[in-house]
């Protein structure tokens, strides 16, 4: 099995690595680097659990290898609020509106709900509804998650 | 019950909305699941599994896998069977399956577990397993229930492949079949229900840590770590201090992760025999595949009615697929138990039988009797539409309300303050039916199909005391002397956020900000057994004790402040973290400054008191606690297509006091959205050949948010009876939830005709296909062609009894010697709902009268007046646990066995085996 050196930004911190051509991004964000707030759910693509944002874009981390984050800057759900703690208004939204139960889909959700929002702040209930098509949630039959979407539009939630 | 004493201050958290404790680390990813742990040295594990579903493994080769880089060892069940397991149902009884941790010389379903790898990674372990080669001798699987009546035996060491039954066959004859024959109207019906892969987002896992001499540290996916640590601890037969489970985030159980499994054990059992920590992370395929499954069921439902829709007797043919290794041979007796008690029905009467096949075996699932709601709700409304009588009406005519409690059902199950009829009165008050009869007629003029579901039900939850592990639960309250608030429980967290509604109880008792609560729990290490999150309990009885356990904490604070105060103790109050006294504001304390006194200051304290400041207390609720509910889910069915989209959905339930409206909803919701997928998308089916056909997420089609629609809640509630007076809620969407959209469904085709066609079948999921062979009004999904035949409905002919396969070998059975002596002690077994039960039973003849005992390690039960005539025994025994009930014995000699039967009130009748002890 061939190695490759890599070097890429995970929330700010550089880190450089050799790894195995096979292993997965989320594999090695988690047994690497500790970032194991990203979850494998399905690790075929379907469930969106793992999304993590990879320059700019929320990509899932089951279906991207390690060395093609070589470079590149990536933001795990560990990321997303301010380095003071306080919570990115996603994270809020979810709170305020019991987005999550077990929490094992949430890192994705959040990550894509953040990535749209970073693409448009004025994002709509529809497209924020939309990215939400990758994502399986067993728990909270995404009532929550919905009430969110509406707060985070701006909308009575 | 007066829950809002007046101990303490006018801030209120329960009923409140309050954020979630649990949300600040679930979304920044600081959880912990098992998968988040690392150890050194820890090895990690890859299951080989069988590729057949049934067959005699010829050989083994492990070779090549052993010499791939990073292996560590494989085991077989030859290595693993150097410790000894005894695997255990839920309720702690032997498994009656011959299972093993892996294959033992057979394998019996497709994923079978037959070698596991350790290897340094992941990686190199799933490398190894693939290169392990299995020789299995294939032989014709038996899938289907149809095939398990009539095929060879799934365990060779089985007299049939009934892994479980129960009911009075000829009660149809003797009492309810007369009574059918003489209804006006009679409506049959059955139900087949697919198979379900349970599918938490977590997927199983554990890791196992040999610690110090002979005592392990195990990180699992489960329900309880409690249940879990005493179940490893019997099944090992080890002592139970020596074994800690901690589980401090899951992600979701749904009755999958109720007890460990195979593979958890296996993996406890290895760590033991390799000696360093071990870690087994399941993955999706083996999820899907191989976790195990629930809900395969077919079940014919015959209901009598008068002219007015009045029911007047009622019979029902029950089976379940219990695959080849299910955890818990299981009739399902609590679909018979549920169906009834809150309607007015003379009289009921069932079979009810589980099947070994070669598939995956039977696992929880979120409300496991659920098709007593589904099979009762879609045969009421079937049986409206025939009478031409209003759905809601027919309710209305059968339901007990409060003014007609407490009333015993035919199953005796006394239920003293259900709600399904008013929880139906507000769901009506609050739905304009008729506008939607309306709407629907005019629709049905453009073509467009509207439909409307209209259900209640009742479930039991917060179940204590009846059955083993289903125990009360102790909460430890302390202030420390920061004042800051630490609680230790023994409830878990699949998603539940109990330290959110334990902690909002304990703010609400206590006069304390939420903020200054901790609340502990997840790890065996901390607080008393209980089975956490099972049967919908955790709100119920982890609730009451917590309640309790502060107010407790709560008189102890106001008497040490009485008492440094010279007041009296009625004075006291708390509130916002401060104690207060009636009328001398200059003696307000803050909670820190007294317990500092507490804890630090004895001789300030009244005599005698113990110094601190904490309280314990262990709450044993009423056995069951009950919860109602009525749901009304408008749908539109497509014609084209056959797709349903679902317009509204309306909940009207009784979950007694609300601690948080968040969580409950977010329960109701969770079941919903599983109900959803239960009767439009999810399936596991299996091939002739028993392989299973969904292996991913794109096969198995989990509801998405587009699948799901809003929910409205009406809270209908009234306080239960328990301490606090919470009802159950865990399960309950997951019950009502399918009979509301079924019923929904088959409104909207009812210009087309019988949702099921003729022969009154419903098969789920109601797949567009499906949908369409009722409005084309022919075989659209090609399913009838497939179906097998269904147990025979009963106003046609008596059930069908199945003819139980024999035994190849099995030797002529001896002629009764009718002659032999029964006197002296017997090894009997009876086989109970909850798993076999095995006692001494000591006989005593004078001519024909007989007496004796029943003896069991739990104590002995005398009984006299029996008979026996020509090798027939007859005797009664009454018992009071877990409820009153007389055993009615009838069973026959025969040389040195006897068998027979024993009716057992509610529970139906089981099987009886006793060999000379
Ligand atoms: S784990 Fe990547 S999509 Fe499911
Ligand atoms: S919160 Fe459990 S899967 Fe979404």
């Amino acid at each position: 099995m061939s190695e490759h050196k890599i070097e890429l930004t995970v929330n700010g911190h550089r880190h450089a690595a050799t790894v195995e051509a096979r292993t997965g991004l989320g594999e090695f964000l988690r047994e690497e680097l500790g970032y194991t707030g990203t979850h494998l759910a399905c690790e075929h693509g379907v469930c969106g659990a793992c999304t993590v944002r990879v320059d700019g874009v929320a990509m899932r981390s089951c279906l991207m290898l390690a060395v093609q984050a070589d470079g590149c800057e990536v933001t795990t759900v560990e990321g997303l609020a301010a380095p003071d703690g306080t919570f990115h208004r996603v994270q809020q939204a979810l709170q305020d509106n019991f987005g999550l139960q077990c929490g094992f889909c949430t890192p994705g959700v959040a990550i894509t709900l953040a990535t749209v929002l970073q693409d448009n702040p004025s994002a709509t209930t529809g497209e924020m509804e939309a990215a939400m098509s990758g994502h399986i949630c067993r728990c909270t039959g995404y009532q929550g998650i919905r009430r969110a979407i509406r707060q985070l539009a701006g909308e009575n939630a | 019950m007066n829950f809002h004493a007046s101990s303490v201050g006018a801030t209120r958290y329960v009923g409140e909305r309050t954020p979630r404790k649990e949300d600040s680390r679930l979304l920044t990813g600081r959880g912990q699941f098992t998968d988040d742990i690392q150890l050194p040295g820890m090895m990690h594990i890859a299951y080989v599994r069988s590729p057949v579903a049934r067959g005699r493994i010829v050989s083994i080769n492990l070779e090549v896998a052993r010499e791939m880089p990073g292996v560590q060892a494989i085991y077989t069940q030859a290595d693993l069977a150097a410790i000894p397991v005894q695997m255990m149902s839920f309720f702690f009884t032997p498994i009656e399956s011959p299972v093993s941790l892996l294959a033992d010389g057979r394998v019996a379903c497709v994923g079978d577990p037959v070698c596991m790898v350790i290897a340094e990674t992941r990686a190199m372990a799933e490398d190894a397993a693939a290169l392990v080669e299995m020789e299995i001798e294939e032989e014709t699987p038996l899938v289907t229930i149809a095939d398990a009546k009539t095929g060879p035996l799934v365990h060779p060491d089985k007299d049939d492949n009934i892994a479980a039954e129960m009911g009075d066959e000829d009660m149809l004859e003797e009492a309810i079949q007369p009574l059918l024959d003489k209804a006006p109207h009679v409506v049959t019906h059955t139900i087949r229900h697919q198979r379900i892969a349970q599918s938490p987002m977590e997927c199983r896992a554990c890791v196992a840590s040999p610690d110090g001499s002979g005592e392990m540290t195990v990180w699992m996916g489960c329900q309880s770590p409690h249940l879990a640590a005493r179940y490893l601890a019997l099944v090992l037969g080890l002592p139970q201090e020596s074994i800690r489970v901690i589980a401090k985030d899951v992600g979701g159980g749904f009755g999958l992760k109720n007890i460990p499994w195979r593979e958890e054990v296996a993996v406890v059992v290895a760590a033991r025999l390799f000696g360093r920590p071990l870690k087994w992370i399941e993955d999706r395929y083996e999820a899907l595949t191989a976790s195990s499954h629930a809900r395969e069921q077919e079940v014919t439902l015959t209901i009598g009615l008068d002219d007015e829709g009045k029911l007047l007797a009622a019979w029902s043919d029950y089976a379940c697929n219990n695959g080849a290794w299910p955890m818990g041979e299981d009739a399902n007796i609590a679909v018979h138990m549920f169906m009834w008690p809150a309607h007015k029905l003379p009289a009921y009467g069932f079979v009810t039988r589980g099947w070994y096949t070669n598939t995956m075996g039977l696992g929880g699932y979120r409300g496991p009797w659920a098709m007593e709601s589904l099979i009762r709700e879609t045969t009421l409304d079937k049986a409206a539409r025939k009478l031409g009588i209003d759905p809601i009406e027919l309710r209305r005519k059968n339901l007990i309300y409060l003014p007609d409690q407490p009333v015993t059902s035919g199953m005796g199950i006394e239920v003293t303050d259900i709600t399904p009829g008013e929880c139906l009165e507000k769901l009506v008050a609050n739905v304009d039916v008729a506008a939607f009869r309306k709407e629907q007629a005019e629709a049905r003029k453009e073509g467009r199909y509207l439909g409307m579901g209209i259900t209640t039900y009742i479930e039991p939850t917060g179940s204590a005391g009846s059955m083993q592990p289903m125990t009360g639960e102790t909460v430890h309250v302390r202030i420390e002397p920061t004042g800051k608030v630490v609680a230790m429980l023994s409830t878990h967290s699949q998603g539940h956020g109990t330290a959110t509604t334990m902690a909002q109880v304990i703010a609400d008792r206590l006069g304390v900000a939420y903020e200054d609560i901790s609340v502990f729990e997840g790890d065996s290490a901390i607080g008393a057994f209980s089975p956490g999150a099972a049967g919908s309990r955790q709100g119920v009885i982890a609730g009451g004790a917590t309640w309790k356990a502060t107010e407790l904490l709560a008189d102890k604070v106001r008497a040490v402040a009485a008492h440094l105060s010279n007041a009296s103790v009625d004075a006291v109050t708390i509130d916002g973290g401060m104690v207060h006294v009636e009328g001398a504001p200059e003696m307000s304390r803050s909670l820190k400054e007294l317990a500092e006194i507490a804890y630090g200051e004895p001789g300030r304290l009244p005599e005698g008191m113990a110094t601190g400041l904490e309280a314990q207390f262990r709450y044993q609720p009423p056995p069951m606690t009950m919860t109602s509910a009525a749901h009304c889910c408008v749908v539109e069915v497509d014609a084209e297509t056959g797709f349903v989209k679902i317009l509204r959905w309306i909940s009207s339930e009784d979950c007694g006091t609300v601690i948080n409206p968040g969580v409950v909803e977010g329960q109701i919701a969770g079941g919903l959205a599983q109900a959803i997928g239960q009767v439009l998308l999810e399936e596991m089916p299996y091939d002739a050949r028993g392989n299973p056909l969904a292996a991913t997420f794109k096969d198995y089609l989990m509801p998405t948010i587009f699948d799901v629609p809003d929910f409205e809640y009406l809270h209908a509630n009234t306080p239960s009876q328990t301490i606090g007076g919470m009802r159950g809620v865990g399960e309950g969407g997951a019950i009502i939830g399918p009979p509301t959209l079924v019923n929904a469904i088959a409104d909207a085709l009812s210009p087309f005709g019988e949702l099921g066609g003729k022969k009154g079948e419903v098969t789920l999921p109601l797949t567009p296909s499906r949908i369409l062979d009722v409005i084309e009004q022919r075989d659209v999904s090609g399913h009838s062609a497939h179906a097998a035949p269904v147990p025979a409905a009963a106003p046609v002919s008596a059930p069908a009894v199945p003819e139980a396969p024999v035994a190849e070998t099995a030797a002529p059975v001896p002629a009764p010697a009718a002659s032999a002596s029964i006197d002296g002690d017997w090894d009997m077994t009876l086989k109970a709902p909850m798993g076999g039960q095995t006692f001494v039973a000591h006989f005593e003849t004078q001519g024909t009268s007989l007496s004796g005992y029943l003896s069991a390690p739990e104590g002995q039960q005398d009984f006299s007046g029996g008979t026996i005539e020509g090798g027939r025994i007859k005797f009664e025994v009454k018992v009071d646990k877990p409820m009153k009930i007389t055993l009615k014995y009838d069973i026959q000699l025969e040389g040195d066995t006897i068998t027979g039967k024993c009716k057992m009130g509610m529970f139906g009748t089981a099987k009886v085996t006793a060999v000379r002890a």
